[in-house]
Formats: C-alpha cells, structure tokens, sequence
C-alpha cells in the first residue's frame, strides 16, 4: 500500500514510529527550539534591534516637526531642488520624510553619537533602505516609527526606496551623510 | 437530474477515474497552464529589464508586467492547478464520484472570468500595483473585482473537493482512512479556505474603497490582513507540492510512507500553525510589538517549519525503503544513483524537494527572523526566496506530475519525450540561478521591484557594488534558462494533449454504474503491528545522512547572517 493509497493497517495511528523518524524530529525540534530563543536572546544581547515605538500621526503634524527641525539646524542646500541639509545635536529628534518620490530633508549625522530617527510617509507606503549598510525598514503614512540610530563610521551613504510606490519609485534616492564627531 | 456515474478504469494505475471529475481536471490544468503562458512570456521581458546590461523595457511597462507577472503565476497558474489536484486527490484517489460537477464548472467560470477581469484590469495601465496591491496606492475597481470573482470559485472548488470526501465516505468507495496523499490535499484545502476568507475580509473593502463607498483604508491595517492571504496561499502551495511528492514517490517506486502518523502529523502541523505565520511581512513595521512579532513568526515555535524538515526526511526516507528493497542496497546512496534520473516524473519532483529544502526553505526561515529581516526587507533577496520556494519548489513539482497526468488523465502519449526528459534539469537549473543570484544581490542590497539600480541621471544616486550588477546579469542568464526549461514544458504538454498519440487500450470500455454505488475495493487482511523495516531497523541510512547535510547548511547560513547582522549600526 503506497501513499495514493488507504492505509494498509486501519488503525495506522498506534504503529510504531521507525528510530531513524525520531531521531530526526526530535534534533529537527531541538534547532526549532534553539532558533525561537535566539531572537529574545538578541534582544537582551544584541545591537540590532527595533524599537518598537511608534505613535499615530498626520501628514501636517509630522511636516511641521520636520520643518522646525530644518529651520533651527539647515547647514546647507543641495542640488537644483536646493534640498536642505540638516546636521540635529547629537541624541536629538531626527524627523526624515517620506513622500512621492523624494526622501526630505538630507541629514548629516556625527559617527558615535545616537540619534532618535522619526520616519513617516505622507502618502503611500515607503521602504527606508540605507546602503551600503543595507539597514532596511517599512515607512507607512500615519505611523510615525522612531528608532534609535548609532552610526559606527563616517562616510556617505544613500538611503533608497525599497518599497515601490509608483511610476517614479526608481528616483526616491537621498544622501545621508556621516562625519566624525569634534 | 440523475447523478452522473460514469467511470472508467485507467489501464495504467488501476484507478477508477469519474468522467465529469476528469473534464474538471482537464480544464483546470489546461487554465493554469494558459495562465503559466501568459506569466512566462512577463517574466521574460520583466527579467531583461533587470539585467541592467540590456534594460529591455521603459518604467511603466515594468511595472505592469511585474504586477501581470506575480499575479498569473502566484494566483492564477498555481491555484487553477491546484484545483486539479483537489479533483484529482478527492475524486479519482478516492475512486468515488466528483460531488456536483454542475457547481464545479459553475466554480471553474468564475475562476476564468476573475482571471481575465484581472488580466485586463492590469493591462490597462492604471493598476500597476503589484502583486500585493498595498492601500493606499489604489488600482481600477476591476482589479479587485477579479481578484474576489476568482477567490469565490476556489471557495466553491474547495467546497466541491469537500463534498466529495463525504460522496466517498458514504458510498464506501475506499476502507479505512483516506490515503496520505489525499490527506495532503485536504491540508491544502482547509488552509485555501482559511486564506480565501482573509483575501475576502481585505480585498471586499479595497474594493468598495476603489468605488468610493469606502473613504480610508489604513496601511498597516492592510499590509496585516493582505499577508493573512498573500503568504497563506503559498502554504496552500507547500501542502499540495509536498502530496505531490508524496503521490510521485508511490506512483515511481510504489514507495509507502515510513509512518502514516508522522507524515499526517506533520501535515496538522501546518494547519495549525502556518496562519499565523505572515506576520514574518510585518517585521519591520511600525505599531507591532516584537513580543507579537517573535511568538507569530517563530510559527509559534517554528512548528511549521519541523512539519516541513519532517516531510523533507520521510519523502525521501521512502523512496530509499522501496529502493533497498529491490535490491538497491549497496552503500549509502545506491538507492538514489539508480533511481529513474531519466523520467522527467522523478527528476523533477527531486530536484523540486532540494531546491525547495535547500534554497527556499532555508533563506525562507532566515528572512522570517525577526532581526534578520532588517539586513532582508524588500531586497530582491525576497524574490529570490520565493523563487526557490514557490518555482523550484511547487511549479516544478506541478511540471513533473504532469508528465505523468498527461498520459493517465489526458490520455495522450508524451510527445518529445527527449525534451521532457531535459526539461526539469534546464528549469531547475536556470530557477536556482535565478534565485541564488538574487539572494546574492539581495545580501548586497538591491532593492526589489525597482526599474533602475543605476539610478542613472540621478545626482543623488547610489552606485551599487560591481559584484552586485554582476549577480543582477548572472540572474538574467538563470532567467533565459529557465524561460527556456518553461518553453519546453509547455511545448511538450500542449502538443501532447491537442496532437499527442491517443492512448488506445485494447477492450476498453466506460463503465456506466447505473444503480448503488461504485464497486466497493475488497478490504486488506489485518496485518500485525509493525514499522516499515521492522520495529528497530535504521532503514533509511541515506537519506539520513542526506538530511543531517541539510541541518548543517542549515545552522551554518544562520550564523553567518547574525554575523552579518552584527556588523550594521546599532539600532534600538
């Protein structure tokens, strides 16, 4: 009797399992095991981690913050669409915003400090992509999702849209700059 | 209206096949393939465009045919050819009538009708969303309107497939319990209900949105429940693909499962705890705890993905107990050396279970780590995973059943029978590029789903690594090949079922079982209880060492991606 096939014994549930089977199972549970404690061992020992603090907001409200921000700390602008770049105080609140198809304001960081980075779309959803270092998080309209960043190395690094979000996603690129600190 | 009892007796594997239950599954798979058609030839242009070196297509044009691509070949083929086996699980496995074949055409109409609504609404050009069509980004009203016409004729379908295992209880068609690979079928059709109904509790409203009876529709709200569809569907894949290579094991090599318990088991494992595991999309999103993230992606326990590495053992572990028996007992892998490399029925439901173990299950349980996921999210490594998962793994255990439907179903000989026998090493071949090389890229960080990673013109553009743009090019050339292996496939069931040589048995007739029931099977003598090779024997030492390799591959690619992990900025 194969497997297309009624089971020859009908009271197949009380036949012996073969060694080999469970030897397998169990090593197969054991490494399940040992996966499911390693994401709440990183938690307590690891570096990566998010934060999950995240709070509903609006496209004013967030914009607004967003501006404040640019108006106390813009150092300069850059390219044709003079986009400001903003070097916060280290430890302060980072506001990046998301929105078809530009990443606003460009932020300039200092390497070693930590920043409270607030990242929220306007419009659709957006995927914060930081390379090289390849740091990748969902950007969603209405959340504002606030992670607490340590950039460990000077140097400048994109971030891109890895969340398609329309005819011109290919173009949401930005630059987001890492000095060391004086 | 009297009840259709028309059967007939395959000359080949003894089966009594029901008439209405056999056009059912013609028709089916005759859709899924026009739809895998459709999908082959987007996937070739969309695969042109990302090899940056040809960059075949404008924008706008990719991205339609990336939506038109995901959705023929995720919904429409896969699931069209799972209602075929359904039918063919249910009815024919069972030797019993298919329940209401009037409703079941009525089911396979509105399956047809959702998918060209869709097709056109996608080829209009205002419903580039992608396969997953996140709200807020909106498409035209027919684009949901497909999706929700074709779930309703699976939901029937399922249906249709449940009333048939109470058709056979009832007429006694078969002693017992249904067989493993029925059970299978039917792990596939409670998770397609499941699944059905969470598409149903998103896509209805999306829908009433896209007309404007419904003003917002929230992003995480969405992402929440389309994932409770969108990743449930391919565990209905995993549940189908692992009873197809279960039916292949008996149908090659008469292959019995090692035990009935463990492999049912395991198939209750997925039911139980495969739902919940779409959270694994949600894991860097804002507004979820990492208390709710670690407990829904872990499959609670990773519960589901024991299921599978017990699958991955006792399929396999089969196959080499039918081996030994007939003699092929030298060493540790006669069994597999001279197994049937030559029968594309075998060939590709092996190279199915390893690309689907190997590459697809792997990266599959690594991206699903709640921390992993943040050097992961939405790089092509995402497509690459599914590559292995969804083409290697289900689509080519599809391919390699047909070759053995065609002449037991169709009833047409195999036409080009050295094209079939070449067809799943060329498919697997070029779909492990594919997805390998994605995953490459992926590590590096391309992004998925983007038309240009030169961001050529941009001033604030980003250069990617050459080795990136090196292993998006390696994937191109996977990409042609496996086009290729697709081609052959479709040339080979196409003219074998329109022009194939008819398969003429020599006093064969229909049966027309006018009154009672089908003739009931005699029943087995009762054996004495015992294991496979008796209580104690290691009877499958290969396959054993096969899955020890496996578990070793395993732990060492899940440390090095902690490593990698380690290594970005710290993050709280």
């Amino acid at each position: 009797m194969s497997a297309i096939q009624p089971p020859e014994q009908r009271i197949w549930w009380k036949q012996p399992i073969e060694p080999l089977e469970i030897t397998w199972i169990v090593v197969a549970f054991i490494w399940c095991l040992f996966m499911f404690l390693m994401m709440p061992y990183w938690h307590v020992f690891g570096k990566q981690n998010l934060a999950n603090e995240a709070y509903r907001s609006t496209p004013e409200l967030f914009l607004s913050k967003a501006q404040a921000m640019v108006d106390k700390h813009k150092i300069r602008e850059e390219t044709d669409q003079k986009i400001p770049v903003v070097k916060p105080p280290a430890g302060s609140d980072v506001y990046l915003v998301a929105r078809l198809w530009q990443w606003w304001p460009m932020l300039e960081l200092e390497a070693g400090q930590t920043y409270r980075l607030h990242l929220m779309s306007l419009d659709w959803l957006h995927g914060f992509s930081l390379q090289p270092e390849n740091i990748n998080i969902q950007v969603h309209p209405g959340y504002e999702h606030i992670l607490q960043v340590s950039p460990t190395r000077a140097g400048t690094y994109s971030i891109i849209c890895n969340e398609y979000c329309g005819i011109n996603h290919h173009t949401m690129v930005s630059k987001l700059y890492v000095v060391t600190s004086k | 209206m009297a009840i259709n009892r028309l059967f007939r007796t395959c000359p080949m594997t003894g089966l009594k096949v029901h008439q209405p239950a056999e056009a059912l599954i013609k028709a089916n798979a005759v859709a899924a393939v026009v739809s895998l058609l459709v999908g082959g030839i987007l996937g070739l242009l969309i695969t042109l465009t990302r090899w940056q070196a040809i960059h075949l297509l404008p924008p706008d044009w990719y991205y339609l045919m990336l939506t038109g691509h995901g959705l023929d070949m995720l919904v429409f083929w896969i699931i069209f050819f799972e209602i075929a086996i359904l039918y063919f699980a249910g009815s024919v496995l069972l030797g019993c009538r298919l329940a209401t074949p009037r409703l079941a055409w009525v089911a396979f109409m509105l399956m047809v009708m959702g998918a060209v609504i869709n097709n056109y609404a996608v080829f209009r050009g205002d419903s580039s969303v992608m396969f997953t069509s996140y709200a807020p980004m909106g498409a035209h009203p027919t684009f949901y309107l497909g999706l929700i016409l074709f779930a309703v004729g699976a939901l029937i379908a399922c249906f249709v497939f449940f009333g048939t295992l109470v058709v056979g209880k009832e007429e006694r068609t078969y002693n017992g319990s249904v067989p493993l690979v029925t059970f299978g079928a039917v792990t596939a059709a409670i998770i397609a209900v499941f699944t059905i109904a969470s598409g149903a509790i998103i896509l209805i409203p999306t829908f009433f949105w896209s007309i404007g009876l419904v003003d917002h529709i929230d992003s995480l709200m969405y992402r929440t429940i389309w994932w409770a569809f969108g990743h449930s569907s391919q565990q209905i894949n995993v549940s189908a693909h692992v009873a197809v290579w279960y039916a292949i094991a008996a149908i090659i090599f008469g292959a019995k499962p090692m035990s009935e318990k463990v492999s049912r088991l395991a198939f209750l494992l997925y039911i139980l705890f495969i739902t919940i595991a779409s959270a694994h999309h949600l894991l860097v999103d804002p507004g979820l705890t990492s208390n709710w993230k670690i407990l829904n992606t872990s499959y609670a326990l990773y519960l589901a993905v024991l299921a599978s590495m017990v699958h991955g053992l006792t399929v396999p572990g089969s196959i080499e107990i039918a081996q030994r028996k007939k003699g092929f007992t030298k060493g540790l892998f006669e069994w597999l050396r001279k197994a049937p490399w030559s029968n594309p029925v075998f060939s590709g439901m092996f190279l199915s279970l390893l690309g689907f173990g190997f590459l697809g299950g792997i990266s599959g349980v690594i991206m699903g780590v709640e921390q992993l996921n943040i050097i992961i999210h939405n790089t092509i490594y995402v497509p690459g995973h599914f590559h292995a998962t969804v083409v290697l793994g289900t689509t080519l255990a599809f391919m390699a059943v047909t070759y053995f439907v065609i002449p037991a179903i169709f009833r047409r000989e195999l036409a080009f029978p050295k094209i079939a026998q070449w067809q799943p090493y060329v498919f697997a071949l070029g779909m492990t590029m594919v997805s390998v090389f994605m995953m490459g890229a992926g590590t590096l960080g391309v992004p998925r789903r983007h038309w240009d990673i030169t961001f050529a013109g941009n001033p604030l553009g980003f250069e990617f690594p050459g080795t990136a743009h090196l292993m998006m090019a390696l994937m191109g050339i996977g990409g042609l090949l496996a086009v290729v292996g697709g081609a052959m496939y479709l040339l080979v069931t196409v003219y074998s079922v329109f022009l194939g040589k008819r398969i003429e048995t020599p006093g064969f007739k229909t049966v027309r079982v006018v009154e009672g029931m089908a003739p009931a099977p005699t029943r087995p003598a009762a054996a004495a209880l015992q294991a496979h090779g008796g209580a104690h024997a290691w009877s499958a030492p290969g396959t054993f060492t096969l899955a020890m390799v496996f578990l070793t591959a395993f732990v060492l690619y899940y440390f090095i991606n902690w490593k990698y992990l380690s290594e970005v900025w710290p993050l709280k």
